[in-house]
Parts: C-alpha cells; structure tokens; sequence
C-alpha cells in the first residue's frame, strides 16, 4: 500500500511526534517497505483462530487493595526536565510539575 | 583470570587468592584499555563500582559468600540502578538517573556481584546492530569494521571483548541470541515471565525478558540462579518455583531427541554458517543425540508478526516520555502539544520514530482487525508450530543468526533487511519459549577475519535446566566458547 505525506504526518500527530516535509517524504519508503513486509499476513486464513496475547494465556493476576508503595516524590521530581522556553529552572514547583497553560 | 569461568572466580576470591577489589580493578583497567574503542560501556561510575567490591570483601571475609559475591558484571543500561545514569540507549533518557532499582539489579546486588557500568544498547532496545544508540556504535572485538549485533550491543562486546566477567541483556526478538552468535559467546533468554521484568524499560511488554550473557552454559547457569524469581511487582512474572538451573549440567545427551526444523537451514541461510551448525549437529550426534526432522511452517510469518506486535507495544510504552515529569523537554516549545511534539521529535532517534509511526498505524481506527487482531491470530499458529514439534523432539536446534557479524552501515539503510536478522529468533520470543545461542565454530571473512557463529537451542516451557545441560555437554568437548578476540592494543 501506498501511503502519502499527509498520511506520514496524520500517523505522526496521532503519535505526538513534531516531523517536517522532508522527514515525512524520506520516512514514506521507509514504512512503505515495513508494511509491504507485514502485509504477508493477508495471505493467511485466520478464521476461527482465537488471538494470543500472552504466550502462556496467562490472566491478570489480582492483588489485595493495599498500599504497596512509598511516597518518593521528591526523589522522582529530581529528574523533572528543564523547564524550557529560556529558563534553566526546573519544571517543578511545591511538588508539582510545571506545563504550559491548557485552561484559562 | 579474564579468561576464568565464574565457578573458578568465586573459588579464587573465597579462597582469597584474589580479592574483589583487584579482580574489579583488573576489569576496570581493561574497560579503560579497549572502551574509547569498543564503546561497550555507556556509564561507568567507579567509585560505586569499587565501594561494591570493597563491600564484597567485606562479605567475603565474614565467611557469608554466595555464587556470585564479589564478581565483576556488566549491566544493560535497560535496567534502573538507583543512582546511575540509565538511559536506555535514548537522548530522551540522557539525563535519567534512576530512583530506584529494577529486580533484576536487586537480584545481583543481594547476591554481592559487582556493577562494572552500564552497557550501549539499541535505543530502546530497538536494532539489530547497536547503531541506533544515542551514544555511538559498538564495535565487534572480532573486527572492529562489524557491528557486535544488537540490541544487547554492548554487553555483548564486553563479555567477547572480556571487559566483564558476564552480563546482562534482554531479549525481545533476539537481541541476546543473536549479538551471542554475532560475538561468539553463550546467551539465553528465557521462559517469558521467568525474570522479572520489574525496572526493566519496556519495549514490547508481551515479548521482553531479560536473560544471562556469559562465557559458558554453566556461568549462564550461576547468572539464572540469581536472575529467575517471581517478582509480584512485575504483573507477568511468572509463579514458578526456584530453580537451580546448574543441577543437570552433568547429565548425558544419551537419547536426546534434537528437531531440526527445515525452515531454518532453507533460503536466506549463508552457506557458511550452515556448515558450522551442521558440525555441531555432527559433535551432538557423537554425544549419543538422536536427530529428527520437524518443521514449523509459520517462521517466515514471525517476522511480519513481530513489526505488528512490538511496535505497536511500544507505540504505547513510549507514549510515557512525553516531556512533563522525566526525561528530554524541548527547549523552545509554544503550548503543551507544541510541547509534547518538539520533545517527542528531538529526543527519539529514527528507528524509534519508525517503530512509533507502524505501531501507532496498526492500532489506529479502522486497521486494528486488519493488523493486530490478525498479528495475535498468527502469533497462536507460530506457538502452536512448538507445541506440536516439542511433541517430537526434546530441544530444537539451528542457526541463531543467518549471517556472521556485517559491516557498520552495510544495512542501516535498509530497516526490512535489519529486522531479517532476526529471523531465527523472532518466533521463540513471540511463543514466549526459552531460547539460547552458544558458540559453534568460525567462518574467515572476505577480508580474512575469523568470525564467530552461533547454534541456537530452543527448549520447551521451563526447561532452561535441560537446555543449559545441552549446551554444557557440547561446551565439555569444544572449546569455541573459550576462544578470545586478539584485538590491536587500544589506549594504553
């Protein structure tokens, strides 16, 4: 199957991944080449067959509701990115993580 | 003692004719010898690294030794060790420094072995040749123009390279079978679930474990004493009693009944690598193994399987790097998805990215029947392919790559022909059954190098015991597994 540059970056924004013109052009053959190999599947009748995700069909194994984990907050907000846009500060403040404004 | 099995370190440093500390240090020394070169370790951090063999001593001399105390390992940089730098091969993960440890590194450290550093990967365990790392390629010890395989890259070429006692990998579609028979050494991945997968960075989480990568079966024996557990923190570990997988090492390959599936010596094999697998049938038929024709019709299809599955697992297990609470954040950026974009695009290398983009296109509106339904629906008659095989036979044997180790850049180009190295391994992982390679023998490059080549063996649920006895028996009467790079002199 063919896909298109609008395709590339359709995919891409669904993914959450910034790509240009160019890099959607040079990424076409690529993934063009990875789905022709995964279209051999097709050829296959899978009617009937009950789909494996787990190789011993293991279920979800259960756990008492109890607390299991310490609070490691700060140790966890040690490795906060930069905040960006110009400052070198941490994205942290009070324990929380810093973004940009989603509601006004 | 580079060349020592770790069964002969650990009688060396109990009866202390030789301390931790020394026998890291030698490592050390080497890892500063050969590493500006080889570029098999990303992080070293020596004084942790020390303070642990100091630790050990310490240990050794209370008289309160286990198997491993003492012993010098090298770690994948997949797996979080509190307080180093764990990066996954990613500059998205350049600046993470774990909190905390993964099952795995607990298991080491409660055994008293050493952490030399962490070792270069595929990012994200993503290659089949350790050139989509962040931080460089990885020479193969054996002719520094090849690549050591991948994504266990780098603790591959430290164990050939000796710049470790043994190591760590994981294994998702290959990634410790085949650097194991691209760098001549002895490599399983096992049973899925049987180690934890707990701090072990997600790839593919259906298909990742993470298994031994040492000199012989019987060291490879030590390391899944201490690795294999069930581990309630990691929702797929498995509930399986301990093992201790040395106890049949010993036994005879009398009777063996050994599968040698058609598939795997058809089309796509090098000649080459044929004859030296065809050898090592021949030394296991003199071990008094009976040799048995099977198939398993499906193995072209694990390849198209697997690009489904695991980069549609990984489309999902990497939607976590999003910029906000660890890893890389862009710079400049206008608004959170702005935000989200610009990190996700700067801090992924392109094999990531492609993988991404399949994964997040298979699992999209409209395909998922067409791509993943159909993936899992394969993936039961690839298993059901062992399960009726396992029925014939007691072990399966093959080649665990299709060629010897390739040239750096030869298929960087080419992602299909990259993912096709993995031909022979892919299927194991995606029945989730215990997979080995350990070295058979040599073939002269074109340019007259002698380069290592692996025999795969594939063992039935659980049975890592009689596996390891397998490889050990042929280990008693070869000496591949002892054969050692000479490589130029590096930094001195």
């Amino acid at each position: 199957m063919a896909l298109t540059q609008a395709d590339i970056k359709r995919i891409a924004h669904l993914a959450r991944i910034e790509v240009n013109d160019q890099e959607a052009d040079e990424t076409i053959t690529k993934l063009t080449g990875i789905l022709g190999l995964i279209e051999q599947m097709q050829a296959i009748d899978t009617n009937d067959i009950t789909p494996m995700s787990h190789s011993q069909d293991a279920v979800q194994r259960l756990r008492p509701d109890v607390v299991t984990k310490t609070n490691l907050r700060e140790a966890f907000q040690k490795n906060a990115p930069l905040l960006g846009n110009g400052s070198n500060e941490q994205a942290i403040a009070n324990g929380l993580y810093l973004v940009p404004k989603v509601i006004e | 003692m580079i060349n020592s099995s770790l069964k002969s370190l650990s009688t060396a440093l109990q009866a202390k004719t030789i301390s931790s500390v020394e026998l890291t240090q030698e490592y050390l020394n080497r890892i500063h010898q050969f590493n500006p070169t080889i570029n098999a370790y990303i992080t070293l951090d020596e004084a942790k690294t020390l303070a642990q063999a100091q630790a050990a001593d310490a240990r050794i001399a209370a008289g309160s030794a286990d198997a491993l105390t003492g012993i010098p390992f090298a770690q994948k940089d997949i797996f979080c060790a509190k307080g180093w730098v764990t990066t996954c091969g990613s500059k998205m993960l350049a600046n993470f420094v774990a909190p905390y440890d993964a099952d795995v590194i607990s298991q080491f450290d409660a055994a008293g072995a050493v952490n030399l550093g962490k070792t270069n990967m595929d990012e994200f365990a993503m290659g089949s040749s350790n050139e989509t790392s962040f931080f460089g390629g990885v020479k193969n010890p054996w002719d520094f123009s090849r690549v050591p395989g991948g994504s266990s890259g780098g603790s591959a070429a430290a164990v050939a390279a000796r710049l470790c006692a043994a190591a760590t990998g994981t294994d998702t579609g290959g990634s410790i079978r085949q650097p194991a028979s691209l760098c001549g050494f002895t490599g399983l991945k096992p049973t899925y679930g049987l180690v934890s997968r707990y701090g072990m960075i997600a790839f593919a989480s259906s298909l990742d474990q993470a298994g031994p990568m040492a000199k012989s079966a019987e060291d490879c024996a030590l390391m899944m004493n201490v690795m294999a557990g069930f581990d309630e923190r990691d929702s797929t570990s498995v509930n399986h009693p301990k093992e201790d997988y040395s106890r049949d090492l010993k036994q005879s390959l009398k009777g063996l009944k050994i599968g040698l599936p058609r598939e795997y010596f058809a089309e796509g094999l090098d000649t080459s690598v044929a004859k030296v697998i065809e050898a090592a049938i021949e030394q296991y038929k003199k071990l008094g193994a009976e040799i048995i024709d099977i198939s398993l019709p499906n193995t072209s299809l694990s390849i198209p399987v697997y690009y489904v599955l695991a980069p549609a697992e990984a489309s999902s297990n990497l939607s976590r790097y999003d910029g906000v609470r660890f890893g890389h954040r862009a710079a400049q950026y206008d608004d959170l998805m702005d935000m989200y974009m610009k990190s996700r695009a700067e801090g992924f290398g392109a094999e990531v990215k492609r993988r991404i983009l399949i994964g997040t296109y298979v699992l999209s509106a409209g395909y998922y029947d067409a791509y993943y339904l159909k993936a899992q629906q394969i993936r039961r008659l690839i298993a059901q392919d062992f399960t009726d095989a396992f029925k014939k036979c007691d072990v399966i044997m093959g080649p665990a790559a299709p060629s010897t180790a390739f040239k750096i850049g030869e298929k960087t180009d080419d992602p299909v022909a990259m993912y096709l190295q993995d031909i022979y391994t892919i299927s194991t992982n995606l029945a989730g059954l215990p997979g080995m390679s350990i070295p058979a023998g040599f073939v002269m490059s074109e340019d007259g190098k002698d380069l290592p080549a692996g025999l795969q063996i594939i063992g039935n649920y659980f049975d890592e015991a009689r596996m390891l006895n397998v490889a050990h028996q042929y280990q008693q009467v070869t000496d591949w597994h002892m054969k050692m790079p000479v490589m130029p002199e590096g930094k001195q």
